[in-house]
């Protein structure tokens, strides 16, 4: 009980600081609209095209608008040696870890559920009809993001080139939940139900959520002390 | 007695790999591919190599994690630097033959892709060991990463396989097979890049140990 006592704690913290300042959620949610606004110049918003390709279109604003969020995650814990006051914090390293992760995931899915209906809006596409089925895609990617995001945030808080890193690690691990969420998010928008034939991209998603929660568990005491 | 080993076994593979190109060049041309199809002795072996230094990779990094001994980041990188020489050699060798074999330089193809990705892969795990300046921690974030990395390549393979089977795929060798002499060519040709391969990592190892070396020594000299 303890244990969640302290992930809630973490979790709780990460958001507040977040809520007071809205400093990065803020520059998410511009980025995520600015890029929106681009990919209208890149091809002719019809909604038939719209639709074929809206997987890869919403799921490339997601990754880049995370990305944002997902640098200050640590990064935010830099000035006044607060990571090292958090390390030392009698809890363990997963539990703050676990805490960030929960808390960067409300923060995406908050710019996230922000951005789709104004996709919908500016390319005239109805991206309801599959609504729960796609709202379940759409938490499975994002956790496979932020998990690994939060991770990939906690090695490379102290390096340099931190801005860079991130996504230079983060998003060549992500390609398969990238890709699932995709093929998935396109045949939703599209009205079509998840059948057999793209189950197997659920499965999958889901795999490399459990996966990569576990992995990063195990080894974020290494990352955080050495 | 370690660099005469290192040499014994550089002549092996440089002999072994000029007996190898001379019985390639003396192979007939195959049927429907011309002579192009004898890059296929090169390409598949050198995929092979880098497999498997990704896998020696994956191996000596958790060795670190778990001893925190140096001989295993420097191996770690070493196999890492040669895997990822093969592995780009294995994609342009690919893609030479994809010129002439589809005409198009670059196709979406399932193992192109995953090749692709996977060269991305420890890419960034070289970007990410550049980037940090303190020893240990390099190790150690690079250990973690090397591990990441090393997981993800099934699901890269077998989530683009299922990506690409949705799709229209080019024709691909048509489920064609060898014939059996060949096939031993092709095989001492994988004995032959492994061997090329291991002498690069040794060679590379003793660098990144002279190097280990060298930074000790300037420490001590600030030290005094």
């Amino acid at each position: 009980m303890a244990y969640v006592q302290q992930v809630a704690t973490i979790f709780a913290k990460d958001l507040r600081a977040e809520l007071r300042t809205k400093e990065a959620i803020n520059a998410s949610l511009s980025f995520a609209l600015v890029v929106l606004l681009l990919f209208s110049f890149a091809f002719d918003p019809t909604e038939e095209t719209t639709r074929e390709i809206s997987g890869g279109l919403l799921w490339i604003v997601f990754a880049f608008a995370g990305t944002l969020l997902l640098n200050r995650s640590f990064a935010r814990e830099l000035g006044n040696d607060c990571l090292d006051a958090l390390i030392s914090a009698p809890i363990p390293g997963s539990a703050l870890f676990l805490g960030k992760a929960f808390a960067n995931f409300v923060l995406v899915m908050a710019v996230e559920l922000i951005a789709l209906p104004l996709f919908g809006i500016f390319y005239n596409v109805k991206w309801t009809s599959q609504f729960w089925e796609l709202m379940l895609v759409v938490v499975l990617g994002t956790w496979a993001m932020t998990v690994t995001g939060t991770i990939f945030s906690a090695l490379t808080v102290n390096i340099r080139l931190r801005e860079v890193m991130l996504p230079i690690l983060n998003f060549p691990i992500l390609i398969p939940a990238l890709l699932g969420a995709m093929q998935l998010t396109s045949a939703l928008v599209a009205g079509k139900p998840i059948t057999e034939d793209n189950s197997a991209w659920l499965k999958m998603l889901i795999g490399f959520d459990v996966m990569y929660t576990a992995v990063s568990v195990v080894l974020v005491e290494t990352v955080l002390v050495g | 007695m370690r660099d005469k080993i290192l040499f014994v076994i550089g002549v092996a593979a440089i002999l072994l790999l000029a007996r190898d190109i001379n019985a390639i060049i003396d192979l007939p041309e195959e049927r429907n591919q011309g002579i192009i199809f004898k890059i296929i002795f090169f390409h598949v072996p050198m995929a092979i190599t880098a497999l498997t230094c990704s896998l020696v990779a994956f191996i000596a990094s958790i060795g670190f994690l778990i001893t925190k001994n140096f001989k295993f980041d420097a191996v770690a990188v070493a196999v890492t630097e040669v895997g990822l020489a093969f592995l780009a050699g294995n994609l342009i060798t690919g893609s030479i033959w994809g010129r002439v074999a589809w005409g198009i330089w670059w196709a979406w193809d399932a193992r192109l892709t995953s090749a692709l990705v996977c060269w991305l892969l420890y890419a960034g795990y070289l970007m990410l060991r550049r980037a940090i300046e303190e020893p240990t921690q390099r190790a150690t974030f690079a250990a973690i990463f090397s591990i990441f990395a090393f997981i993800d390549v099934p699901i890269v393979i077998f989530s683009i396989k299922w990506w690409r089977t949705q799709h229209p795929a080019p024709v691909f060798w048509g489920g064609g097979s060898m014939p059996k002499d060949w096939y031993a060519l092709w095989a001492w040709n994988v004995l032959a890049m492994m061997l090329v391969g291991f002498v690069f990592t040794a060679v590379r190892l003793r660098q990144e140990e002279f190097q280990r070396e060298i930074d000790s020594l300037r420490r001590e000299a600030h030290a005094i």
